[in-house]
């Protein structure tokens, strides 16, 4: 026998490390550390005791949470946003909030959320724990369970750090006949505070503006705010959240929903001095800026009162202002009635918001 | 754009001025702002829905994206989509039509495209990507000259070899004397493009005014200021006169500012340029002077330009020489909106057809 070779007393395979600080490809292979990541990652900040149960779907029945007279509401969105944190938020209350909001928008109470994560390798574990707990505050604010959740992984280069898409799932009394189509002329329309602050914030986390501004993103659950609105006014017509494309779009869009005109008096239109003056610099425009906490309703006249004074009480709805009213045409124009007294038609968003050379 | 900023006192004011301009007005006139920021703010306003409808303005040249000739924008494509290019640009710029693509389009096949704030975003990025030649396509009127020119010095001093431009600005005084010297011209007065002359002054103005008999008023952006500016052209036009005025004295002198016109002077000169939709104007751009000749992008990459066509149904010329409005062209509003330009007065916010369509008079 060569004494020069090594002497074998076990098995030489190194043991893979198990403790990343980082997305490995592993994490996404369906295995040991697949399931270390949803056990002392995703479970730890999100846990339930239906998600907990680690099966391959949720059954909600066994949980006889589900009112029989109710009808189900479904909604699903997802969630890209570069940088993943912005003053006010990040991309996990966004894909909270996101989702609740579109639920909500139908007069319907959000009470499960699914989540899928597509992560990049190389993500930093511990930005994912911190998006994961304010996935939590969020869920938690808004009272909704996060009842099956994915994750997947891909090479780095194939994705951009974190995407979240999740689906909503509620349930709608079937009495209230909430929708973009039921817009009516004589209606007002409500705007639930000041416009355009997501959309600064996320472009001055960019860097895109070159000064600290304060701004912060109002990314927020509105399913408490429109939960207390329809307690008060159960005949509201319109509920909507003008996210991306901003208020202008969203308003078209309803207006061409529901074959009408909206008149709205520029001057009442809420933007706050250092958003205004964050656009003006930058060639942007408040009305077609993305929004993530705030709410559009539109109610009959005779009910207008009563909802101001129900979303003002609310958190979210304090400075809830009158912008306009829904006049007859069956062609979907939007009208701005400027502080000079003259009109102008606002249109839809075209593509992407690009900024003004001069 | 300016939500709901309007103080009581400016509306009560520009009210009083509009009143004025019904007062003094006894005939039709043509007054012509250059600036599509203007153009943005009247339509913004709808102050041509307060004017008398014998007043009637028509919306010039003043979009630097619009007037942008098709073969820059190919040029510009073409760099866009060389390996190793970072191509930077204003915002806007990114979605005008060249003849089959846009710079969106170069980005969404694979060119590194991005749009930044200021030129010197661009020299940031060569300095953090030495291995990537980093290009900044130079739009803009006088306006956007000054920042241009501190890149290029800032690049000079920081010895970036993997910085350039790709020279498109263009002069506005030599606009003006095209338009005047058209057969076609119906422009009796101008509104000046305030901000132009906050850095160039409007000395350079008074001769055009003499030798074609036509006032010029330097005017600003606001209601008040631009209401301002028409009172004062059809005030001259009323009374004969054709001077050059100032309705901007706030920013604007006579000189303008000087430092920042030493260092245009400095780094660029001069040259022939052609507009999109107008054609070959003498004098009208600005080149590179031979001293700093290593940063222009276009000596710098091989271009070849394959024969260039604009889209048949636009009418982008016969608007940006104020001889037609945008609701007069065929394709207006159908078969070309903001999301499927067929001509550049549509892409920019500035630009006139863009402004029409976004703030269309509503009857």
């Amino acid at each position: 026998m060569d004494s020069n070779l090594p002497v074998i007393e076990g098995p030489v395979c190194p043991m893979p490390i198990s403790n990343h600080d980082h997305i490995v490809i592993g994490h996404g292979a369906g295995g040991v550390l697949t399931h270390s990541l949803i056990q002392n990652v995703f479970q730890k900040y999100l846990g339930n005791v239906i998600l907990n149960q680690g099966n391959d779907a949720a059954i909600l029945r066994a949980l006889k949470e589900f009112p029989a007279d109710r009808n189900l509401v479904v909604s699903t969105d997802a969630h890209i946003v570069f940088p993943l944190f912005f003053a006010g938020g990040d991309i996990g209350r966004l894909a909270i909030c996101g989702t609740v909001n579109d639920v909500s928008m139908l007069g319907a109470v959000p009470k499960f959320l699914t989540a899928t994560f597509i992560l990049e390798e190389g993500f930093p574990i511990r930005d994912l724990e911190r998006i994961l707990v304010s996935m939590a505050e969020a869920a938690e604010e808004a009272g909704v369970k996060i009842i099956a959740a994915d994750t997947k992984v891909t090479e780095k280069g194939k994705s951009d750090g974190l995407f979240i898409s999740t689906t909503g799932i509620g349930w709608v009394n079937p009495k209230f006949q909430i929708s973009g189509q039921s817009a009516l002329p004589g209606d007002v329309v409500i705007l639930s505070g000041p416009i355009g602050n997501h959309g600064i914030a996320v472009a001055e986390a960019r860097g895109n503006l070159g000064f600290r501004s304060q701004i912060r993103s109002d990314v927020a659950p509105l399913n408490g705010m429109t939960a207390a609105l329809l307690d008060a006014v159960p005949d509201t017509h319109v509920l909507r959240d003008p996210t991306r494309g901003g208020l202008a779009t969203t308003l078209v869009e309803i207006a061409c929903q529901s074959k009408v005109t909206i008149r709205l008096q520029e001057e009442s239109i809420p933007v706050d001095r250092n958003v205004r003056s964050a656009c003006d610099m930058l060639g942007l425009d408040p009305l077609y800026m993305a929004n993530e906490g705030k709410l559009i309703v539109i109610v009959p006249s005779g009910s207008a009162e009563l909802a101001m004074e129900t979303l003002k009480k609310h958190p979210y709805g304090q400075q809830a202002v009158k912008i306009g009213e829904v006049e007859s045409g069956s062609d979907g124009q939007l009208l701005l009635k400027t502080p000079l007294g003259t009109t102008r038609h606002l249109d839809m968003l075209a593509g992407e918001m690009l900024p003004r050379i001069c | 754009m300016t939500t709901g900023k309007v103080s009581p006192n400016t509306i009560r004011q520009t009210r009083a001025v509009m009143d004025e301009i019904h007062r003094i007005t006894t005939r039709p006139w043509n007054i012509m702002e250059i600036c599509g920021g203007q153009t943005h703010a009247i339509i913004e306003f709808g102050l041509d829905q307060l004017l008398p409808t014998n007043i009637n303005l028509i919306h010039g040249p003043g979009c630097p994206v619009c007037v942008t000739s098709l073969e820059l924008i190919e040029r510009a494509l073409q760099i866009a989509s060389q390996p190793g290019v970072i191509f930077t640009s204003f915002g806007d710029m990114l979605r005008v039509p060249g003849s089959s693509s846009d710079l969106f389009g170069a980005r969404a096949k694979g060119a590194d495209v991005r749009f930044v704030y200021s030129p010197m975003d661009a020299v940031k990025l060569a300095k953090e990507n030495p291995d990537k030649q980093v290009v900044f396509f130079a739009v803009g009127f006088e306006t956007t000259v000054p920042a241009i020119a501190a890149s290029v010095l800032h690049a000079e001093k920081l010895g970036l070899k993997n910085f350039s431009i790709l020279p498109a600005n263009v002069l506005v005084p030599p606009a003006m004397h095209a338009i005047l010297q058209s057969p076609e011209n119906r422009v009796n007065a101008f509104l000046g493009a305030g901000h132009v002359c906050a850095i160039m002054g409007y000395w350079e103005y008074e001769p055009i005014a003499a030798k074609y008999h036509t006032p010029i008023v330097v005017t600003g952006f606001d209601p008040l200021d631009l209401a301002m500016g028409i009172l004062m052209n059809v005030r001259q036009l009323e009374e004969g006169r054709f001077e050059v005025e100032n309705a901007y004295p706030r920013y604007v002198t006579r000189e303008g500012n000087q430092t920042a016109q030493g260092m245009i002077n400095q780094i660029f000169e001069p040259v022939d340029r052609q507009w999109r939709g107008i054609g070959l104007i003498p004098l009208s751009g600005l080149g590179l002077r031979q001293a700093y000749r290593n940063f222009d992008a276009g000596s710098r990459f091989d271009i070849q330009l394959a024969q260039l066509k604009e889209s048949p149904l636009c009418i982008a010329g016969s608007v940006l020489r104020g001889v037609a409005k945008p609701i007069d062209c065929p394709a207006f509003a159908s078969q070309c909106t903001p999301s499927n330009p067929l001509g550049a007065p549509m892409v920019s916010a500035e630009g006139a057809c863009s402004a029409y369509y976004r703030y269309h008079k509503v009857n």
